[in-house]
């Protein structure tokens, strides 16, 4: 709890900021695109219709890669801020 | 030593990968050479549960920080296939294709539902959790909101949520014991319990990480090859995740063919069902997509709050590696995910298709009578082929089966060799177990650190406490195997019922604790049990006393009454009452930022 009050803040606002981004990508891929399904079952992905495909995988794989981006984008504003961890070979 | 461990798990893992690998071709030789599929199977149950029973020996442990969160040394790629194994249940690995096969587009709520839950869990929950320092989910809420109160409620949802899913982990275990080893279910349970129980008594979380693992790896081939292999044998290729669009479209013709949805069933099997639901018939009104959205975030919301997940994000080395972590859980779990729908829709074609030879829709019943997996499979009550209307010719309403037989049964209905069935009974066997000891540790772990240590006995010394632990896993794990074996819920029912008791209770209490400084005890209490007895009731009033559903909220769903509620409680009940006190506010400071110590110390 070394760090200034002031930086501690700056660092939340921009860690806030970032979350509700990510909340926002994650509310279109969990809620927005199935609400849709019916009508995007007119086109079609890799021969998927694509309200399944989105159902059945992609929805999915957008998960996998919103969450590798949030990390790496956490990670870079706790460096700017001077408050990530000790480097360490954890990963 | 340890050092050395951690810094060679690449070696050992990928060794254990290797040997396996080549015990499945040891075992296909011997298949080759006449041995019976029953030993084939026996084999390959009991060499899984030997191997995972040996690194629960060699992992055990009389230190606190090992026992209930792994050291902390948990390197972020293993802590991902961990979490993957401790995740995906016997539920996952054997119902969740059937569900799409029988349940169709609706039923993919739950793959949206839980893999969408780890965005919850990596930007809300985990990485603020790991800085804590927790040994477990209620000692969160016991220390962010102060008092011995709060943290009984939490101890309660917990032990609610996880027990009713626990009991059909028990289930499948001894469901699985029961087939391969050919001994009665009721044995079979106990059985299964033994096997669960030997990768963590003596080592608690050390143990049930390092055994996660090497289930992962079993459960995840086991998963993937008779997929593949099916895939290969019918023109899909290697990849059959991305080429199975167009036997999606043609499953949608042969259901068009054969009147999917319109010839009803006229007769009912208790445990059986017909299929009446088209694979890909999103519904068009509100209530369908509202019936879908509101399960979605109900399975979601329920990942972020379940305490066997979240307390495997405890054991990373670091707040960074909690969060790349969660990106590493979801990758793992992906890839049995995004299989599951195709082997749905391949097994559909298999059954449908009247130009492949296993077709068998629109044959004669007699014929079809004649087959051996349909035979095996009645035998056991996992089938039945009925002439409703009694012309002779089998239609889509008059075959009868249990979900569960999709992945079960499937390496039969394509005709691949006995000894992928026998991997199918180890990577099914590893599912249920893996999750089984994820929860009866999350369990046992809050009775005998947060009721027995932090509020009955806090004078008591490692040694005792650690020697409580282990008698309350016990004592959990039998009581979870008296129940499964009493076959009082269906595998699926209960394990939704977990989700739900989960976020209705906890949801908002964790994430306040962390985003709203201003939450409070008073606030957290009202908001736990408010949401807890809230859904609880509801779940009482529409699933046992038949109570008509309020808009659609049906008993799968009932999050949805106790989210709310828990969350009005707890902003409404907070804000009457007085702001926590100068040191919480610096606590949740301290938890937001990664650098520096953890709240709680290392050991604790």
């Amino acid at each position: 709890m070394a760090v200034a009050d002031s930086n501690h803040e700056a660092h939340w606002q921009r860690t806030k900021g970032l979350t509700i981004k990510t909340l926002i990508v994650w509310f279109i891929f969990a809620f927005l695109v199935h609400w849709f399904a019916p009508q995007l079952n007119e086109f079609s992905i890799l021969g998927f219709p694509l309200g399944f495909y989105m159902a059945g995988q992609g929805s999915l794989f957008a998960f996998v890669v919103i969450i590798f981006w949030f990390a790496r984008a956490q990670n870079k504003i706790d460096e700017e801020f001077g408050v990530a961890e000790e480097a360490n070979e954890d990963e | 030593m340890k050092g050395d461990f951690i810094q060679n798990l690449g070696k050992i893992y990928g060794l254990y990968t290797g040997g396996f690998l080549l015990f499945i071709i040891l075992m296909a030789i011997l298949e080759q050479a006449g041995v019976s599929p029953d030993t084939i199977g026996y084999l390959f149950v009991g060499f899984t549960i030997a191997i995972y029973a040996l690194i629960g020996v060699l992992s055990r442990t009389m230190a606190t920080d090992q026992y209930y969160v792994a050291g902390r040394q948990v390197p972020a790629l293993y802590n991902g296939m961990a979490t993957a194994a401790d995740w995906m249940s016997g539920a996952s690995f054997v119902a969740m294709a059937g569900g799409i096969y029988f349940g169709g587009y609706g039923y993919m709520a739950f793959l949206v539902g839980w893999t969408g839950g780890y965005v919850l869990v990596a930007s809300l929950m985990a990485p603020y959790l790991r800085k804590f320092g927790c040994y477990t989910v209620p000692d969160f809420i016991g220390t962010r909101y102060g008092g011995n109160f709060a943290r009984l409620c939490a101890v309660v949802v917990l032990v609610v949520a996880s027990f009713t899913y626990v009991t059909a982990q028990i289930n499948a275990t001894g469901t699985v014991a029961a087939r391969a080893l050919q001994i009665p279910f009721e044995v079979g349970v106990w059985f299964g319990l033994a096997g669960i129980l030997v990768c963590s008594m003596l080592g608690g979380m050390r143990a049930v990480t390092w055994t996660q693992v090497a289930q992962y790896i079993v459960l995840i081939i086991a998963y993937i090859v008779p997929v593949v292999w099916m895939s290969n044998k019918s023109g899909f290729g290697m990849i059959p995740q991305l080429s199975y669009g167009d036997a999606v479209q043609r499953v949608q013709e042969l259901e068009v063919l054969h009147q999917v949805g319109v010839l009803k069933p006229t007769e009912a099997f208790a445990g059986l069902s017909a299929l009446v639901t088209p694979i890909n018939a999103p519904g068009e009104t509100f209530i369908d997509k509202w019936k879908f959205a509101t399960l979605v975030l109900c399975m979601m919301c329920g990942t972020a709050s379940l305490p066997h997940v979240l307390m495997r994000y405890f054991t990373t080395p670091s707040v960074r590696a909690a969060r790349i972590s969660v990106g590493w859980s979801i990758l793992f779990i992906f890839l049995l995910y995004f299989t599951a729908p195709a082997l749905a829709t391949f097994t559909k074609l298999s059954l449908l298709d009247p130009t492949l030879a296993t077709g068998i829709i629109g044959k004669s019943i007699a014929e079809v009578n004649a087959l051996e997996w349909i035979q095996k499979w009645a035998a056991v009550d996992f089938l039945q082929v009925s002439d409703s209307n009694g012309d002779g010719i089998l239609q889509i309403n008059e075959l009868f089966m249990r979900s569960g037989i999709v992945v079960l049964a499937t390496p039969e209905i394509a005709g691949l060799p006995y000894v992928i069935s026998g991997l199918v009974a180890a990577g099914g066997m590893a599912a249920a177990m893996s999750t089984a000891d994820g929860l009866l540790l999350a369990i046992a772990n809050a009775l005998s650190h947060d009721l027995y240590y932090k509020i009955i006995d806090p004078q008591a010394e490692t040694r005792k406490r650690l020697i409580v632990a282990r008698i309350l896993l016990l004592g959990v794990g039998a009581a979870g195997a008296f129940v499964a074996s009493l076959k009082l819920t269906s595998i699926l029912g209960a394990v939704a019922w977990a989700f739900d008791f989960a976020c209705s209770g906890l949801f908002f209490p964790l994430v306040l604790g962390i985003w709203w400084k201003r939450a409070n005890r008073q606030g957290a209490i009202a908001g736990m049990m408010g949401g807890f007895v809230a859904g609880t009731a509801y779940l009482y009033y529409v699933h046992f006393a038949g109570g008509t559903p309020w808009l659609g909220i049906d008993h799968l769903r009932f999050g949805m009454i106790g989210m709310p509620v828990s969350l009005v409680a707890m902003i409404v009940v907070s804000l009457m009452t007085e702001e926590p006190d100068a040191e919480t506010q610096a606590m949740v400071d301290a938890v937001r930022t990664p650098r520096g110590d953890t709240v709680l110390a290392s050991t604790h």
